[in-house]
């Protein structure tokens, strides 16, 4: 299991590491809306691709849980769990909980 | 941990030319994981076998997760593993197609996908999927399994274009017909008759295959990708 407070630093320090590799400009400050897709994204396309690829290593690594974060049912849903830092923490949360249920 | 050898994931590896390749890549140094629905009889200290249907998604997922766990990382995969079905299209079931599909397909993707997450934390990787001849000789009896080869060979060449940014190069093989279980209930006269318009008239080998694995697996290699190779002067 994982809680809140440990989902969000693994986004941030896993954002923190995609902008060292990619080298898009980090923002000033990363926040629970920094928004990581869509309108007024700190990453492109690309960049969310390794965001998520890094987060479910970092999850794996840290907390010995293997994820798969872009699953049907996170593509399905109307509303994007990777759009803000919160919001991805908070899928990182319930992605970890399924996984140690089954 | 992150081991000094290199690692090599081989699917369909408890016989027939994914055995032979195992075999080939431990005689290299190379720590070999294999996978198959069934056990391997094969023991040797450098080598893991896993009880795997590629077609699962989850099963995929714990195998590569154990694989990262134990080594750190995976430089290579061969995605060997197929089944097939000789089979008129007019008598073919649905069940039967799905399952190719399934199998040759999706479990492709499936072992692309999450080893290439492992391959990118070197900014290294090689993936050769295994396709065949009978997709281009557009062989009657086999609509299905060629599909999904022809579908292989797609995936991979877009699959090298995602790739190639982290250092991964994604290459297709073709091999003529080899003696394995996958072509023992073929007819002679069919296989007779493929053998007989290749520009080299004879069976491909394990050997045949091995060559152009290590050619597309080389470190040197790293300006090959999205490319397929057939054997038999096929194109």
């Amino acid at each position: 299991m994982i809680d809140a407070t440990a989902a969000r630093e693994i986004v941030v320090a896993s954002l923190n590491e995609v902008f060292a590799q990619t080298g898009l400009p980090a923002p000033e400050s990363i926040t629970g809306d920094t928004v990581l897709v869509g309108k007024d994204a700190v990453l492109d396309s690309l960049g969310v691709v390794s965001l998520i690829v890094e987060v479910e290593q970092r999850v794996e690594a840290e907390h010995g849980v293997s994820v798969t974060l872009a699953n049907d049912k996170a593509m399905s849903q109307r509303n994007s769990p990777f759009r803000t830092v919160s919001v991805l923490a908070e899928h990182v949360v319930a992605m970890v909980a399924e996984e140690s249920a089954a | 941990m992150t081991a000094e050898r290199p690692v090599m994931l081989v699917t369909g590896s408890r016989k027939g030319i994914g055995r032979y390749l195992v075999e080939h890549y431990l005689t290299k140094g190379y720590l070999v994981e294999g996978c198959s629905r069934g056990e391997s009889d094969l023991k040797d200290p450098s080598y893991t076998h896993h009880s795997v249907d590629v077609a699962e998604e989850r099963a995929v997922r714990h195998m590569i997760a154990d694989v990262t766990k134990r080594h750190g990382r995976i430089d290579v995969v061969l995605n060997n593993a197929a089944i097939a079905s000789m089979n008129h299209i007019l008598l073919t079931p649905a069940a039967s197609a799905n399952r190719m599909l399934q199998v040759n397909v999706t479990g492709t993707m499936l072992v692309c996908r999450d080893a290439a997450k492992v391959m990118i934390r070197r900014r290294y990787g090689r993936i050769v999927n295994f396709t065949t001849i009978v997709a281009p000789i557009a062989l009657a009896g086999e609509a299905i399994y060629a599909a999904s080869k022809s579908a292989v060979v797609t995936f991979t060449r877009i699959l090298a274009f995602e790739l190639g940014q982290w250092g991964i190069t994604c290459n297709s093989f073709g091999a003529t017909p080899i003696m394995t279980d996958m072509i023992r209930g073929v007819p002679q006269d069919k296989i007779d008759a493929v053998v007989n318009n290749l520009a080299i008239k004879r069976l491909g080998t394990h050997e045949d295959c091995a060559n152009v694995c290590d050619f597309f697996i080389s470190p040197t290699s790293d300006n090959i990708t999205g490319q397929v190779i057939y054997l038999g002067g096929v194109t």
